[in-house]
């Protein structure tokens, strides 16, 4: 069972409560849930959609087609209506739209009218579709009721007995009317949880000991601020809305080299604010997290889309040399273990790291049987208390074997932490002369950087054992890369996926099974959100390997299984 | 008890007669006066002459970027405010690059003390022209005198309710080091802006020049007079007032974070607290 609803509308009219509350019904009845949303860059109108596609089994991108679709506006009629499969049904309401639909696969609910008789107010009518929806998948209202409690608890008692009214109207009518649905939806098991992309950054950040996170709105990462300054009373932290993204990363600086475990997030276009304080964290070998959601540029771009082009430009961004860790998780366990080690390994070997995600898993969400606390490693790396008081001396960049200097927390103790965007000698004083220049850079780079690459995992070889195609990606393609290799080995094909989430420094590869199944398949196709292959060229820099084919995507929108899976089979696999 | 040696910094790198020396001299007597530990402190430096003022005194540095002196010194006091921070920078550094910062840093009063070594000129690029050269001045870049009006820095301050705002000289050195621990001793931003002669670049703005128009603020003065001050910040020309312009008593940016009354951050348990409680909302 795999089922999709599709909520459209213009900006304004509610379509992101009735994706939200259905998608939690969803995963409270157990489902496995994977949604994600297309809108506009506008706050009011346009044409927009929320998709939550529902199963029994793990979904993690989106499928194409539409099983059922709720129209707010004309234009789905128009539009989206070509997304509707064979045995699909959509709801509308011909009064709110001026249409009246002679298409026996739509059911005409009169939602405006519902919600006004109900709730006493039309801008229920939102509510009524989500009830409505839930009545034609044969969802007992009584789970509709409780979400509303959950997500509109705060608004007070009346907020929420309207809506509940306005739910269960458009469940009894949908009930009453609408016979149309082929199936209907049972309780599939024990509460899923459910979590979205930015949700899962921001939570997985306050288990890796985030303290301070700093940054300026920008979509599509501004998500992840909102979660965690709804946290940072209750967690301990310190979330400051930064003037822009130049004072938000040299925010995080600031707040690291006194002690805090830092973070801040962007986009493309902050994120290039950012790279001068990039090489400034490099330079003063200060950690640092940075989440980068990537949106498609150049420039300004579509703001609200999806795209994987940034992966270049955050490799090299920022001028001079000096390690950095790049990672790019693809579903929320990914998240988790991604933005984990980002922390950990940024505080170990005092680097900056930088998290890609894009759009596509900013804003989606998916549901979880939990989250296991247990996986985030916490190690306190910095030198403090009478651990640094008891230090004979004190030198902030000391030279040492691995490269890696003692990081103390400034104040305590007698000695003092000084560092410098210069180049510095030791104690972190400015110095000109060629050769503590050359010991610094050899500390900073060349000891530490053959380390980190020891400590990256392993791309993810899924699917076939001896594959005649190996597809490869990176991020948020996981999920459609996942799925389409089952359904081209369900269809006798013998396809591997090949996912890198971890993706620099470049995991070794010399011997490794996935790098023998690269060479050894007669195809390989390197499948990315955007135009000109950024991540193929990364693996050909390091490895000298060359895809025998690339497969882009650059609309703005993300890859689906089903039009993915008939691309590649049209000549990109063996 | 903090004596001069205990201030002791690396060699300096400024000019020969360089106001600069004023202002470190002073900071220094301020700070023995004041018995201010060097593990006590933060200095946050930019880049110019005046972002290599804290390697030359002792204390806990962050000589950062060019302009963003008031984003890490702001951070760093969230992070540990019982950290007394200092803002070092340059008037290009600070009213040029960083002037977005400034703006922000005097919104949020963070308990942060910026002083701003202010020669009118580009000293470490070589004779530009600075956000607050007179009009008219001469450099190569532009041969026939600068076109804008300079910035007033105090005046700025003043309008945006800054929460103190003081002018001194670094040829007054008395009065610097009383108004270095005014400031340090204020709550709340102190903006202290600094006129330090440039004897390699800036010919017109010398210590004549400054000696002839600074004059110190009657002892009668009330800085607490919002317009008044604005008055006297805007007195610039033949005679230039230095002293404290303008005071007031309002919250730190500190307190507003419910998280800091519990103490300084870094203080704080490090490990993550209370998980379970954030899982529990995703259902």
């Amino acid at each position: 069972m795999d089922y999709v609803i599709r909520v459209c509308g213009a900006a304004g009219q509610g379509i992101q409560t009735i994706g939200a509350t259905l998608a939690k019904v969803f995963s409270r009845s157990g489902y496995f849930i994977f949604s994600y949303q297309d809108y506009e860059s506008r706050v009011r109108g346009g044409h927009n959609f929320y998709e939550i596609r529902f199963s029994d089994e793990l979904v993690s991108a989106p499928r194409g087609g539409v099983d059922l679709l709720i129209a707010l506006d004309k234009e789905t009629l128009e539009v989206d209506i070509e997304e509707l499969v064979e045995g699909g049904t959509g709801v509308y309401d011909s009064k709110a739209l001026e249409k009246t639909m002679d298409d026996d696969r739509f059911v005409d609910v009169p939602m405006g009218d519902i919600a006004q008789e109900q709730a006493g107010s039309r801008l229920m009518a939102n509510t009524v579709a989500s009830g409505a929806a839930l009545g034609m998948l044969g969802v007992p209202s009584e789970i509709m009721g409780k979400v509303i409690e959950a997500t509109l608890g705060t608004k007070g008692g009346d907020v929420v007995d309207k809506n509940k009214k306005a739910g269960d109207a458009g469940h009894s009518y949908a009930k009453e009317h609408c016979p149309k649905c082929a199936f209907t939806v049972t309780p599939a098991g024990k509460e899923r949880l459910l979590i979205a992309g930015n949700e899962a950054v921001g939570f997985a950040a306050m288990a890796s000991g985030v303290k301070f996170y700093a940054a300026y709105p920008m979509t599509p990462s501004t998500g992840i601020i909102t979660y965690l300054a709804g946290k940072a009373a209750d967690h301990g932290l310190v979330v400051e809305q930064a003037e822009d993204e130049i004072s938000a990363i040299n925010m995080a600086l600031g707040a690291s080299f006194m002690g805090a475990r830092s973070m801040t997030g962007t986009s493309g276009g902050g994120f290039a604010l950012m790279v001068e304080g990039l090489s400034l964290a490099g330079m003063t070998e200060t950690p640092v997290v940075i989440a980068l959601g990537q949106r498609p540029a150049p420039a300004t771009g579509l703001p609200t889309r999806t795209e994987q082009g940034d992966l270049l430009f955050s490799l090299f961004a920022a001028h001079g040399e000096f390690p950095r860790l790049l990672f790019a998780p693809g579903n929320p366990q990914q998240i988790f273990s991604c933005v984990n080690r980002a922390f950990d390994l940024s505080e170990k070997y005092q680097v900056p790291a930088i998290i890609l995600t894009d759009q596509l898993i900013a804003d989606a969400e998916w549901s979880l049987d939990g989250i296991d606390l247990d996986s985030f490693v916490f190690n306190d790396y910095r030198v403090r208390g009478d651990d640094f008081a008891a230090l004979k001396e004190y030198r902030r960049h000391a030279f040492t074997d691995s490269g890696v200097s003692p990081l103390a927390i400034p104040g305590d103790a007698k000695h003092v932490v000084v560092t410098d965007s210069d180049e510095h000698n030791e104690e972190g004083h400015i110095i000109e002369d060629a050769e503590t220049r050359m010991r610094m850079v050899e500390k900073r780079m060349l000891k530490k950087m053959p380390l980190i690459r020891n400590e990256m995992e392993q791309p993810e070889l899924y699917g076939e054992e001896k594959p005649d195609t190996v597809l490869c990606g990176w991020g948020s393609n996981w999920g459609v890369l996942r799925e389409v290799t089952d359904r081209l080995n369900a269809g006798g094909r013998k396809v591997a996926m090949l996912h890198f989430s971890e993706l620099y420094p470049f995991p070794d590869y010399e011997g490794r099974p996935w790098m023998e199944a690269l060479r050894a398949a007669k195809k390989t196709v390197c499948v990315e959100n955007n135009a000109t292959g950024r991540f193929a060229y990364l693996v050909r820099a390091e490895t000298g390997f060359e895809f025998s084919s690339k497969l882009g995507k650059y609309d703005g929108r993300p890859f689906n299984a089903r039009d993915l899976e008939k691309e590649l089979s049209d000549g990109h696999v063996g | 008890m903090v004596t001069l040696d205990d201030l002791k910094g690396t060699e300096t790198a400024w000019c020969p007669g360089c106001g600069n020396f004023g202002i470190l001299q002073s900071f220094k007597r301020a700070a023995v006066e004041l018995g201010l530990e060097p593990s006590g402190m933060l200095i946050v430096s930019g880049i110019g002459q005046a972002g290599k003022f804290p390697h030359y005194t002792k204390c806990n540095t962050f000589n950062g970027l060019h302009g963003r002196t008031l984003p890490v010194a702001t951070a760093a006091r969230l992070a540990n405010h019982e950290m007394l921070t200092i803002a070092e920078a340059g008037d290009g550094d600070c009213y040029g690059e960083g002037g977005n910062h400034f703006m922000h840093a005097m919104r949020r009063n963070i308990d942060v003390k910026l002083f701003v070594h202010d020669n009118q000129v580009y000293g470490l690029t070589k004779g530009q022209a600075s956000p607050t050269s007179d009009l008219g001045m001469k450099t190569k870049i532009n041969p026939g005198g600068v076109a804008s009006e300079p910035l007033d820095p105090v005046a700025l301050a003043v309008a945006m309710d800054c929460s103190f705002v003081a002018r001194g000289y670094a040829g007054d050195q008395d009065q610097l080091v009383e108004l270095m621990k005014a400031a340090i001793e204020h709550k709340g931003f102190a903006l202290l802006d600094i006129f330090q002669p440039c004897v390699s670049f800036n010919k017109v703005n010398t210590y004549a020049w400054y000696k002839e128009r600074c004059y110190r603020l009657e002892d009668s003065y009330d800085p607490t007079d919002r317009l008044k001050a604005f008055e006297r910040a805007l007195e610039f020309g033949d005679r230039i007032p230095t002293g404290v312009l303008y005071r007031n008593e309002r919250p730190t940016y500190e307190e507003a974070f419910p998280t800091l009354a519990k103490g300084p951050l870094v203080k704080q348990a490090v490990k993550p607290v209370d998980l379970e409680k954030a899982v529990a909302l995703f259902y």
